[in-house]
């Protein structure tokens, strides 16, 4: 896109342009400059006049300028996002590192927190927030696709807009309101429902749970579900807008059912974007922190059980536990974010990679 | 396989704007039929609504009788996949399944149909490969992607495609609009060796391929932009291209119109 | 060739249908079973029967479909009939939110909420405001557009117009991994680099909690999204616009100022709007490093600062009655504050000319 005019100036035909910022011609002067590597004496009669495109030999690039100044800002600009990633990775460890030095016990596999104390172990938190992501994202995606589906292939288009909008502006809530819903509201029923599962379905481990109900693993997966779901759907709903019509058409006029369509059309075209959308969905989710701090009970222990009051994660702990925590025990909670970090850098560095490759067969097909 | 499209009083609109009206024709089965005219006058939608291709579209209808060999395309009663598998359709633009592989393209319709064994569809997908002229240029690749195709092969993918289901009417839309000449040159040929299988109904912008492929052309034309288009002729090829009996169509052949 | 007919019904265009009534007769059918199920063995309330009405729905809808129209039109309908009924399924929690966040928030919707702050305000008062917090938010999100926005669009600049090879590939990787970035990992990094070892050369080796440390926490959130939508938006800049401008003669940055940056100014807009309703919102990373006050504190570069978000977490999680009234009004704020943004963005987006 856009071919610059700078890459023929960038392709200089000799060592002049080093030594001097002088606009100067062409021609005879660039031999020599080879040779000696100094400039050529240049008169006043050698400057491009004021007449933009009159007459004489061409200006030569100015080595130091405007242009370069841009450029360099530009560059410099680019550079930033590389170096708040490493400085990010750089300062986490820098705090982490005397805090796991301190820890009298094993950091990946202990699964208390008395950081003030020195005695912290990631592993129930770990496992906790894999656990509530991996819940929040089975009861999402599955609704998450189908809502997209609707809206961009079975509602009525006016309905379709409306609802569209209204979902991007779900996805705009901040998460500390789903939270506050989650605990004062939701909270009642997925207490009855936990009552109700226990009763009838107690004898499956998830369910084993006499009470008190209260913040569980399952209301702050719902909540989680609730949060990414807006997402998830509205990104799919855009990558399935976006399929060929010809496609579509094709498969139509194979004699293929609406639902066959979106098999055969729709879902293969779509496949790298929701990826892309669950990937990211799974992200938001791992690194959710308020609302989960505020609906999950913040115990350590790991356990399937999803209806008894329990559960936590990395990132709520770190919210949880900031305000109490000693010297010590803020660089426990930075060393659980490194952890956090090096989860999701690991969860969306596969999902970029999926991408960029799933990619390279649609664009070839495109 | 082929079958005998008749059309009595076809009036289709989109939403209210009504894009043809009162269309009368008749087609026999394995011959080729061209449709003329200039652009906008309705012949595309007329060939979407043979094989209820235009109801696809939001607020699109058809009023009128369409029927293949005496069954009315349009009673409530009948099944539109039925119909379109039975009436298959080239489209304007070469559209094969970007995802897909070639050979997953041929046999798309019939995995549709439930065929799942191996040996049936890689057969069909041959036998529809050799009928659409394309088997010895992609048969070392037919797990590459079909869109990596040159466009002829493309649109000659999707026509392998088409008749690998065995239906009995093909549409074409256009077929050759985005192709070069030598592609073109490729399909023509290959309506030739079709129609002795197939009944054929090609929509054209291109008047010596009209005169070259059909035997049989009607000439759709409006009187003015937002009228809904009107068959203003139907007869023989030769007929209409050395003595067409209406004034319009000559001006429109002669390239005075249009 | 041989020609063997592969589509046996090929000529029967007819196929039996299921009539118009089907599909609601199936309905009824399903939830009086469900129900004469349910409450039969006494196993749960109306919810459960509403549940196990749709998926009797669904079988049922599917075994008779096939029975009269075959498997193809009968997992058709079915399929149909699920998406219907996902979207059915969000639409109740996330009315429900809409609905208490009004109802419960409207309560302290009064001068006094906009006007005063939390300080002084004990257990037993009725009364105390978000003030203090909405100055926070309003500086930490204004600081932090004013950090991330030149930075994000020079950047974009540099991937779409000068990036080549290797390196502007790799940058391009890395802010789409940066987006992914949790916010409290932004608070620790923030907390790590400028609460804990900057600030203190310039506090007496005290930690500085600061708005202004917020702000570059939130900052860093909202880098990633300036970039990546200001690269699309440079990208839609049709490139015989750029052409006609070296044509005459204008050297490139003057190019990318004068004519490519106005030509995708909208759309750049609207991403920037939207990243800052994002930023707003945040409540993870203003906890860690501004500190959260009770009181109102203009200066985002010493002492502790709060902001809505983290209000309406402090008030959620107070012991005190009046604490939640407080928390659901601060809430409907920070929603009506947010959605402006994002409504002006889109509003503003579908007006742009480069719209898809």
């Amino acid at each position: 896109m856009g071919e610059s005019p700078s890459r023929s100036a960038d392709a200089r035909t000799g060592g002049s342009g080093v030594t001097t910022s002088h606009a100067r011609p062409a021609g005879a002067v660039a031999s020599a400059g080879i040779l000696t590597g100094t400039p050529l004496p240049t008169g006043p009669e050698f400057e491009p006049g004021p007449g933009m495109g009159g007459g004489g030999a061409l200006p030569r690039r100015r080595t130091f300028g405007a242009e370069r100044a841009f450029r360099g800002l530009s560059v410099a600009a680019g550079t930033m996002v590389l170096v708040i990633i490493i400085a990010i990775a750089i300062f986490l460890i820098a705090k982490a590192v005397p805090a796991l030095r301190a820890n009298q016990v094993n950091f990946f596999t202990a699964k208390e927190w008395f950081a003030n104390e020195g005695r912290f172990g990631i592993a129930a938190l770990a496992f906790g927030t894999v656990l509530t992501a991996v819940i929040a994202l089975l009861v999402a995606v599955p609704v998450a696709l189908g809502i997209a589906l609707y809206l961009s292939h079975y509602a009525p288009r006016r309905i379709a807009t409306t609802l569209g909008f209204l979902i991007d502006l779900l996805a705009a809530v901040p998460s500390v309101v789903f939270g506050l819903w989650g605990r004062e509201v939701f909270i009642d029923p997925v207490n009855d429902f936990a009552a109700w599962l226990n009763r009838y379905f107690g004898w499956i481990p998830f369910f084993d749970s006499e009470g008190p109900y209260g913040r569980s693993i399952m209301l702050g997966s719902l909540v989680l579900a609730i949060m990414v779901l807006p997402i998830i759907t509205s990104l799919s709903r855009e990558v399935f807008a976006q399929t060929p019509k010809a496609n579509e058409e094709a498969a139509l006029a194979l004699g293929a059912t609406k639902w066959e369509t979106i098999r055969t059309a729709v879902l293969p075209y779509g496949r790298p974007g929701v990826v892309a959308a669950v990937m990211l969905g799974l992200g938001r989710a791992l690194g959710e922190t308020i609302a989960l701090a505020m609906t999950l009970g913040a115990t350590f222990g790991i356990s399937f059980n999803l209806i008894g009051s329990g559960g936590n994660s990395i990132a709520a702990n770190i919210a949880n536990g900031f305000g109490e925590a000693s010297d010590l025990g803020r660089g426990a909670l930075i060393a659980s974010g490194l952890v956090l970090f090096a989860i999701t850098l690991v969860v969306n560095m596969t999902a970029r990679a999926i991408i960029y490759r799933r990619r390279e067969f649609t664009e070839v097909a495109a | 396989m082929a079958k005998r499209i008749e059309a009595v009083g076809v009036t289709a609109y989109y939403g209210s704007f009504k894009a043809i009206e009162d269309i009368n024709l008749a087609v026999e089965p394995k011959t080729v039929t061209a449709l003329i005219g200039p652009s906008g006058c309705g012949k595309s939608t007329f060939l979407r609504s043979i094989n209820r291709m235009h109801e696809v579209l939001p607020g699109a209808r058809v009023d009128g009788k369409l029927t293949i060999d005496d069954q009315d395309i349009y009673d409530p009663d009948v099944d539109v996949t039925a119909v379109r598998r039975t009436i298959g359709m080239v489209f304007q633009r070469p559209n094969p399944f970007p995802t897909m592989s070639i050979f997953d393209n041929v046999v798309a319709g019939l995995r549709l149909n439930g065929v799942k064994k191996k040996s049936i569809l890689a057969e069909a997908a041959e036998r529809a490969l050799r009928s659409a002229n394309l088997w010895d240029e992609v048969k070392d690749r037919l797990g590459k992607p079909g869109a990596g195709l040159s466009g002829g092969q493309q649109q000659r993918l999707c026509i392998a495609r088409t008749i690998a289901v065995e239906p009995q009417v093909v549409l074409m839309d256009e077929p050759c609009s985005a192709l070069d000449p030598i592609s073109t040159l490729a399909i023509e040929d290959l309506m030739f060796k079709l129609k002795d299988r197939y009944t054929i109904i090609i929509v054209t912008h291109n008047m010596q391929q009209a005169a070259r492929v059909s035997d049989r052309t009607a000439f759709f034309s409006i009187d003015r932009t937002g009228d809904p288009g009107r068959l203003i002729e139907y007869d023989a090829t030769q007929k209409i291209f050395s003595n067409p009996g209406v004034k319009k169509t000559e001006d429109y052949i002669t390239g005075r119109f249009g | 060739m041989t020609t063997t007919t592969l589509a046996p019904t090929a000529t029967a265009l007819r196929g039996r249908r299921l009539p118009k009534w089907a599909p609601i007769a199936i309905a009824a059918l399903a939830l009086a079973l469900a129900a004469a199920l349910v409450h039969g063995a006494g196993l749960g309330g109306w919810v459960l029967t509403l549940t196990v009405g749709a998926l009797l729905y669904l079988t049922g809808l599917y075994a008779v479909a096939t029975a009269v129209e075959g498997r193809r039109a009968a997992r058709n309908r079915t399929w149909s009939a699920l998406i219907h009924s996902a979207f059915v399924l969000a639409v109740l929690p996330l009315s429900s939110v809409i609905w208490t966040l009004v109802s419960k928030g409207a309560e302290r919707l009064d001068g006094t909420f906009f006007g005063t702050s939390m300080n002084n305000i004990g257990p037993r008062d009725a009364t105390g405001g978000a003030y203090h917090a909405i100055v926070g938010t309003l500086q930490q999100v204004g600081i932090a557009a004013l950090i991330s926005v030149p930075l994000g669009i020079l950047a974009a600049i540099y991937i779409v117009e000068y990036g080549r090879g290797r390196f502007a590939n790799t940058i391009r990787f890395f802010v789409d991994v940066m987006t992914g970035i949790p916010s409290i990992v932004a608070g620790l990094f923030v907390l790590a680099f400028w609460v804990l070892i900057v600030s203190p050369y310039v506090n007496d080796g005290r930690p500085g909690y600061s708005g202004f440390a917020a702000a570059l926490a939130l900052s860093v959130l909202m880098l990633p999204t300036v970039v990546r939508s200001t690269e699309e938006m440079l990208r839609l800049v049709p490139a015989p616009l750029r052409e006609g401008a070296y044509a005459l003669g204008v050297p490139k940055w003057k190019t990318i100022l004068r004519i490519v940056l106005p030509t995708a100014l909208p759309g750049i807009v609207t991403g920037v709007m939207l990243s800052i309703a994002r930023a707003a919102g945040e409540t993870a990373p203003v906890l860690l490093v501004a500190g959260g006050t009770a009181a109102i504190n203009f200066n985002p570069f010493e002492h502790n600062q709060s902001s809505l978000a983290l209000f309406v977490y402090s008030q959620a999680t107070d012991s005190s009655k009046y604490a939640p009234a407080r928390a659901w009004t601060a809430a409907l704020t920070l929603v009506a504050l947010v959605l402006v943004l994002t409504i002006a963005a889109k509003l503003l987006a579908r007006r742009n000319r480069l719209g898809r």
